[in-house]
This record gives structure tokens, sequence and C-alpha cells, in this order.
């Protein structure tokens, strides 16, 4: 369905599709298997300037919006979720700085980051704190000049690989939601290192890792925003990378959509191909069809989000968890159309499958997504009395 | 230092049939792309300009559309691009093609010259080595790895049957390279925005200043009489035994069929 981008917008889907199937599709059956982590992907996007693509001109980057990012990520989810993940956590970790960043930190650190020469995270979970961010129990205490934080952060995507790190942590503890802060951590801090890399079902080319702070020291300025804004700044930067979430439902689907085509058309069975068969496409016609919508929301609040709106909350995990159940459906269909094959790693599907899960667990899980509409809706109602 | 990259747009040869009656190209509707083996040539020019400093400039000879292999050239990095077309150089052999590009070259000036090792359509790969005898530098053909250059010297490894050889050569120089030497890198989105608003210098035979007697068909000192599909041979011969035995046999029919 034509969409009427621009044709800026319809030359960073090319670039991201020339290099999603010349530099991620050959390598993404390996990614998998070994947990690599994708680096010479990296430099490939860096060279290519993606990780700028939302990075205002003055720091570098190319000054687009989360559309251009949606179409980016949407392009590389359909050759690998794993190097998708990876990118899409860079973004989800500069959020912070880009919308809360004083113009030193934003000087500092978004250069780099537009050119891909540093990654960056964003840690948020820990043991305690999943679904519940108020359950974080890493603080930071100011002591002269410095933070000096204490905790450990776990499932941090990007963890160990990255430079840069945007973290939360208790500042103070008395004031409940409103105690949290967001702090800017760089690798090598003393008093900041890794733990345990996670063995996971699927995106295994993304680095899934502990962040352990322990009396690890940084200047005041690494504060983000104001003291006690660390959940305000955590729900912003997730309302804004939850539509990348929802491009990377729509880029899954479409990868495992495209497959099974594919292979219905040649498959041959009682004499004719298995997609002449009625029940084969109504099955297919379904996920044609949901990732056609999926794709008409997550563009459409992009392009929300992208106007300058104030609240996006609803729209956004509207997006989000609309974008990624399509996705889980669709990749299960795929291996169901693709029958034996589809199981099997000669064929992409499934882990394509396997990949498409975590789209509905992390950057809030789709029950969280729900009630966050609810929510939404409550309020709504409420005004409109 | 100044770096010229001569690169070849031609048909897309995965897609391209041959008219059974005429023996030529059917090249209605095959898309254009750039040379491979050129592609590689614009790697090591941008590669230079990062170990050296200075500018890559691309230059092509062709039909104005011939703009679009150009285009993609700068949206790879390359500063500066030339297109040479005119009517005049229509129907050009390979010593036609590098006299004009050797013209071209001589009036932009560079330190070193950069081609493909072949065209994957004309195949002759005589294009490289005509410009450097037009310009009379010394070339090397087939490298495989540059290995320093200075501003006044190249050393690079040459790709031979069983091995390399290490060759050094004074500039200016003219290079003509094969896979081997590197990985093309993709566009950026940066330089595929340059791309779109960049100009192309357009030189014509007169800006060129030259006879048209040098050019085109005129200029080609080889001429196309008929293309034909050599006709498949059936009635081979292997020989066995030993050598001296094959040699002998070899001799005793060659003798029969009168060709000894
Ligand atoms: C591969 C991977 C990468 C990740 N990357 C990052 C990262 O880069 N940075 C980061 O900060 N975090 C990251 N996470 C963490 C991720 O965001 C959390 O896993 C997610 O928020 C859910 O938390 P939890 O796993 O603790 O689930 P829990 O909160 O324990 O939830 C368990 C179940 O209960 C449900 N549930 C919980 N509360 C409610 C409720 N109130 N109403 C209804 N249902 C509820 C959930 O939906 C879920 O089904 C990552 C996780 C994974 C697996
Ligand atoms: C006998 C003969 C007759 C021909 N007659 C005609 C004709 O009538 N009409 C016609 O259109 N063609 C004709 N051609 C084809 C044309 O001459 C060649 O394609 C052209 O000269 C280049 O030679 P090549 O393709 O073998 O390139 P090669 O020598 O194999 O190419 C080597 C390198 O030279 C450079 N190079 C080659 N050509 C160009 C170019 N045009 N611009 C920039 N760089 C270049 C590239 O770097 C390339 O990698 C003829 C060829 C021959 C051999």
């Amino acid at each position: 369905m034509d969409y009427f981008l621009t044709e800026e917008q319809v030359m960073i889907r090319d670039l991201a599709r020339q290099i999603a199937e010349e530099k991620i599709v050959p390598v993404r059956a390996e990614l998998d298997e070994t947990g690599e982590f994708p680096w010479d992907i990296m430099k490939t996007l860096a060279q290519s300037d993606l990780f700028g693509l939302f990075i205002p001109e003055e720091y570098g980057g190319l000054g687009k919006g989360s559309l251009e990012l949606a179409i980016a990520v949407e392009e590389l989810s359909r050759a690998c979720l794993g190097v998708s993940t990876t990118f899409a956590a860079n973004a989800l970790g500069t959020y912070p700085l880009l919308l809360f960043g004083t113009d030193a930190q934003k000087k500092k650190f978004l250069p780099d980051i537009a050119a891909g020469k540093r990654l960056v995270a964003f840690g948020l979970t820990e043991a305690n704190a999943g679904s519940d961010a108020g359950g974080t129990q890493t603080t930071a205490k100011l002591e002269g000049n410095e933070y000096v934080i204490n905790g450990t952060k776990q499932w941090i995507t990007n963890g160990g690989e990255a430079e840069i790190y945007t973290i939360i942590a208790i500042t103070d503890r008395s004031k409940g939601p409103r105690g949290a802060s967001a702090f800017v951590v760089e690798k090598g801090t003393p008093g900041f290192t890794f733990g345990k890399k996670e063995n996971k079902m699927g995106i295994r080319a993304s680095a899934t890792t502990e962040l352990i702070f322990d009396n690890c020291r940084v200047p005041k300025e690494n504060l983000i925003g104001k003291e006690g804004t660390g959940f305000l700044v955590a729900m912003k930067t997730l309302d804004h990378s939850r539509t990348g979430v929802g491009s990377q439902g729509v880029g899954v689907a479409q990868g495992a959509f495209d497959e099974a085509v594919k292979f219905a058309r040649q498959r041959v069975q009682f004499g004719h191909p298995v997609i002449t068969f009625q029940a084969v496409q109504h099955m297919l016609a379904d996920m044609a069809t949901s990732i056609e919508a999926a794709r008409a929301l997550v563009y459409a609040v992009s392009r929300l989000v992208d106007s300058g709106a104030k609240d996006v909350s609803k729209e956004s995990a509207m997006a989000k968890v609309f974008a990624t159940d399509v996705a889980m459906k669709v990749t299960v269909d795929a291996v169901q159309v693709m029958g034996g094959s589809g199981y099997m790693k000669e064929y992409p599907v499934e882990k394509m499958m396997r990949d498409a899960k975590i789209l509905q667990i992390y950057e809030g899980t789709n029950q969280i997504q729900r009630n966050v509409i609810g929510q939404a809706l409550i309020k709504e109602a409420a005004r409109n009395k | 230092m100044k770096i010229v990259v001569c690169v070849k747009q031609v048909p897309d040869t995965a897609e391209v049939r041959i008219n059974p009656e005429t023996n030529t190209l059917m090249r209605d509707g095959v898309p254009s792309i750039i040379n491979p083996y050129d592609l590689h040539a614009v790697e090591a020019g941008l590669q230079l300009r990062e170990m050296a400093g200075g500018e890559v400039t691309t230059v092509t000879m062709g039909p104005p559309q011939a703009e679009l292999a150009l285009r993609e050239t700068i949206s790879l990095g390359v500063d500066k691009a030339v297109l040479l077309t005119d009517r005049l150089f229509a129907g050009s052999d390979t010593w036609a093609t590098a006299y004009a590009l050797y013209k071209a070259i001589a009036h932009i000036g560079a330190d070193i010259i950069i081609c493909g090792k072949q065209a994957i359509d004309g195949d002759t790969a005589q294009v490289g080595p005509e410009i450097a005898e037009f310009l009379d530098i010394p070339h090397i053909a087939y490298i495989r790895k540059i290995v320093e250059v200075t501003a006044d010297r190249i050393v690079v490894q040459r790709l031979m049957d069983d091995g390399y050889d290490i060759v050094e050569s004074t500039l200016p120089v003219l290079l003509t390279v094969v896979r081997e030497l590197n990985v093309p890198r993709l566009p950026s989105l940066k330089g595929k925005m340059a791309a779109k608003k960049a100009d192309i210098l357009k030189l014509t035979a007169a800006d060129l200043k030259v006879e048209e007697q040098d050019l085109g068909l005129k200029g080609s000192p080889t001429q196309v009489r008929n293309i034909f599909a050599p006709e498949a041979k059936t009635n081979r011969t292997m020989l066995h035994g030993t050598p001296e035995e094959m040699v002998n046999k070899l001799v005793a029919d060659l003798q029969e069929s009168k060709c000894l």
C-alpha cells in the first residue's frame, strides 16, 4: 500500500533494505546460532548514517523523526530482529539525552552516537522492578560533586557492548515515584562492571546483560533532567520508543509473510501448489491484512509523535500492542503455512517466530500497554463528562 | 592527491539475452548497473583518499543516462563526477574509448587513475592499459592490495596465476583492480542526498578539443564485420596412454589430416 512517503523517506527505506538484504540476511542464521554481537553490521549501519537518523543536524545527525526511524527499523527487522533490537535499543538509550539532556550533555554525547562511534543502552529493569518500575532498588547518592551509584540492573540490551548507558536510580526513597532520577554513565567508569550475559530463546544476536554498580562515582553533570524526574524521563522515553517496537513487529511479520508466500507457491501437494488451497489463501489473506493494518497504525502514530503532540502514551501503546501481537500471530502462521519445512532451521521462519515473542514482552509487556491504554480511556471519559 | 576512477555503465548481464537472429545484445528493458569491477575501483579510490588525502573524481564515457552511474558513485562518497557524452563518441572501440578518456583525464589532471580489471560486457580489459599508454605513464594491472602510498610513489600487490608480485611505481600511475582488493562500501544517506543535488560536469568532444576523426566509429581501428556464435563441434577425440604414445598418435593424426 502507498503511504505517500517523501522521496527522502523512500531513500531511507531503500538503503535500510539494501543493508538488510546484502549484509544481514546472509549472516542471520549464524548470528542466531552463535549469539555473536553483530559488530560488522553495526559498522555498516554507522557508515550509512542510519545511527544519525533521529538526531538533530546540529549534533551531526540527519534531523529526521520517529517515522523515518520506524521505516529503517522495519526494514532491518524484516531481515533479523536480533540486529534491529541492537539498533533500536541504541535509540531507546539516546532518547533520555535527546529529550531531557542539557546542551553540554548533548554536545558531549550526540555527535558520537549519530556517527555510530559509540553505542547506547537504556537501563531501567531490575530483579524486583520489571513491569513495576517502582520496585527500583538501585540508588544514587550525592556526595560533594559526585553521585555514588549502587545496585544491579538486569536484562539490559547492548549491555557490555555499549559505551554510553542511561539509567534510572533512586535519589530519594522517601519521595516514592518522585524520588527517582536519570543518569548517564560511561563504560569504563570505576565501579561499573557487567554481570551475566543471558542465553535467550530469540533475538540472539542482541546482547542482554546485567549492569553492576558498586560505589560507581559519576560527576554531578551526569544527572539527566532534574533530581526526582527519573520516572518521567523513563516514561517519555518509552512513549517515543514504543512506535519503534511496533515497527519491529511490522518488519518481522512482513519478513515471515514473504517467506510463507514464496514457499506456498513452490510447494506442491495433491498436484497443486499449496497456495491454491483456499485454507492456505485465507491464512495468507489474514496475515497480509493484519500486517497492513499494523503498518498503517505505526506510521500514523509515528507522524503524531513527529507533530510534537504532547501526550502520545495511549497511541504509542496502541501501536506497540497491536503491531507486536500481529507479529506473533503472523510468524506462527508463517510456520504453519510452511508445514514441517517452516519448523526447520533451513528456513528463517522458525527463528522469526522465536524472535517475535520478545516484542510482546520488552519495553512494557502487552498487558502493561493495555493498562496504559485503559488508564487513558478512563481519563478521557472523565474529561468528557 | 588527485584520484580519478573510470567507471562504465553496463547492462546487468544477469538479465541480458542475445538476439538469436542478429547475435547482438537485447538491451531493451535491461537494467543498467555500474560495472562490478569498477565498484572495487571506486572503493580503492575512497580508501586511497582516506590514506593520503585529496579528492576522488569518477569519469565515464557513455550516453546521457550514464549520469545515473556517476550519481551512484557520489552516494558512495566520491567528490566529483565527469560525464563524457557526445554523439561523436558513439561506436567507439577500446582504442577510441581510451583516447577520449585519456583526453578527459589530461583535462582534469590525476596522480592515480584506477580502472576495473575489465568490463563485464565488452570484457577486453584493454581500456585501462590503453589510457596509460596515451598518457605515457606506467600502469599496474590486476592489483589485489595497496601496500602503501606516498605523495610520489605507490607499492601494490599484483595478482598472478600462482601468487602475487609486489610492484612499486612512481606517480602518476594507472591501476586496474580485481575483486580481491576490497569489499565495496554501501552508500550513505548523506551521500545519497548529496548525489541527488550534485552537479555533474559534462564534457563534449569540443570541450576536449579532439578531432572527429579520432573519435567514435571513425576513430576506431577495429570494425565489426559480423557477429556470430561459433559452431559447436562435436567430433573431438580423446587420446589415451603414456605421454609418448599420445604424442605419436597426435602427430600421426595431424599428418593424416594434412595439418602437418
Ligand atoms: C531480551 C530482553 C531485553 C530487554 N532489554 C531491556 C533494556 O534494554 N532495558 C531495560 O530497562 N529493560 C529491558 N528488558 C526488561 C523488560 O522491559 C521487562 O522484561 C519487561 O518490562 C517485563 O518485566 P518482567 O520481565 O519483570 O515481567 P513481570 O513484570 O514480572 O511480569 C510477569 C507477567 O505479569 C504481567 N503483569 C505484571 N504486572 C501486571 C499488571 N499490573 N497488570 C497486568 N499484568 C501484569 C506481565 O504482563 C507478565 O505477563 C529486557 C527484557 C528482555 C527479556
Ligand atoms: C571490436 C569492437 C567493436 C566495438 N564496437 C562498438 C560499437 O560499435 N558501439 C558500441 O557502443 N560499442 C562498441 N564496442 C564496445 C566498446 O568499445 C567497449 O565496450 C569499450 O571500448 C570498453 O571496452 P571494454 O568494455 O572491453 O572495457 P574494458 O577494457 O574491459 O574495461 C576496463 C576498465 O576500463 C574502464 N572503462 C571501460 N569503458 C569505459 C567507459 N566507457 N567509461 C569509463 N571507463 C571505462 C573501466 O574502469 C573498466 O573497468 C566495441 C568493442 C569492440 C572490442
